[in-house]
């Protein structure tokens, strides 16, 4: 069964930001997933005592018995501060997925795509950029991202690169806390006047969004997308709360 | 009131709230495959969307609530043993 757990090892650890790792998991029995889906990780105490995390799936699909996970360090947390500080490449955990029917997107897909993420919500929608770069897709794709600070942002070489390969793929930066000298993008939260400007011709009465942060930014952006002409059903959101970490 | 509120509920605001999504692991264990893409009709309003939009509060148990009116969907509490139970008086039907 799909949905079984089975045994992953950490074949790979990659520093994204001083608060963010990501990790190259080996499955053996992966069926495969699609991106914007997210696995189950389940680790177990010496004492017994088990928990549990969902987590996006970053990587692209590839058909490899493979995938990689980005996982922010939550203070306070539970599994992400074992995953950052004690877990190394060799250790096995307990896996199982891909989880999500939903909040997916199909590379087949024609419609312009919007892509909205806060933080680490990042992670399911570069899933999407990286499996649309691996297709050749080239309809309209617009990534609005939200972060603190510049050392915060996260894939930001890779989404420059992206950026820069002329397949109608934009990328629109803010940083909310701080901003080095120069900074060119926006200064301030993600808000309607924010979306509209950088929506503006971005094909939106047709669009298809996704949305994934933390809940405030993403009830803000999905009532600000549907205030813009973007269908409600056509705005598929990912919340992340309390209950990770 | 045929809609009793879980404490869940009432100390998880809005902003606490995740999707459906988050909890399709847990749902898959129950309905042996994936459902957050099937449809689920809201027994209080009528609202029909996927499962994956369903808001989730966590707390002892999982409890998925109507996007549209916020009506009580699902409940899932563990027991100890890991077994589940679910309380599903919410949903009119799940359609796949």
């Amino acid at each position: 069964m799909a949905l079984a757990w089975q045994l992953a090892t950490v074949v790979g650890i990659r520093l994204e930001t001083p608060h963010v790792k990501s990790y190259a998991l080996e499955l053996p029995a992966w069926p495969g997933h699609r991106a914007g889906q997210h696995v189950d990780l389940r680790l177990t105490a010496e004492d017994g005592y088990q928990a549990q995390r969902s987590y996006s799936i970053a990587s692209a699909p590839t058909g490899a018995p493979r995938v990689e996970l980005t996982v922010e360090r939550v203070k306070e947390g539970e599994v992400s501060p074992f995953l950052h500080d004690v877990v190394v490449v060799g250790d096995t955990f307990e896996a199982r997925g891909p989880i999500g029917g939903y909040f997916v997107w199909e590379p087949d897909a024609t419609a312009p795509l919007v892509l909205v993420a806060g933080g680490s919500g990042i992670v399911p929608l570069m899933a999407m950029l990286r499996h649309r770069a691996t297709v050749g897709a080239n309809a309209p794709a617009t990534l609005l991202y939200s972060s603190r600070t510049a050392s915060d942002v996260i894939y930001g070489a890779e989404l420059d690169a992206l950026a820069t390969r002329g397949d109608g793929l934009r990328v629109v930066q803010t940083l909310t806390r701080q901003q080095p000298p120069g900074w060119s993008g926006y200064r301030r939260r993600i808000d309607r006047a924010m979306l509209a400007e950088v929506l503006a011709g971005a094909g939106e009465n047709a669009a298809q969004a996704f949305v994934c942060g933390p809940t405030p930014l993403v009830e803000v952006v999905a009532q600000g997308l549907v205030g813009l002409g973007v269908p409600a059903q056509r705005v598929k959101t990912e919340r992340f709360g309390p209950s990770g970490g | 009131m045929s809609d009793p509120q879980p404490i869940a509920a009432q100390f998880a605001p809005d902003a606490h709230a995740l999707d459906g999504n988050a909890v399709g692991g847990l749902l898959a264990e129950l309905f042996g495959t994936d459902v957050t893409g099937a449809d689920c009709g809201c027994a209080h309003c009528g609202n029909v969307g996927p499962l994956g939009t369903l808001r989730v509060y966590v707390a002892a148990g999982i409890v998925l609530r109507c996007s549209a009116c916020s009506g009580l969907v699902m409940r899932v509490m563990t027991r100890s043993d890991g077994s589940h139970l679910l309380d599903a008086r919410g949903a009119a039907f799940i359609r796949r």
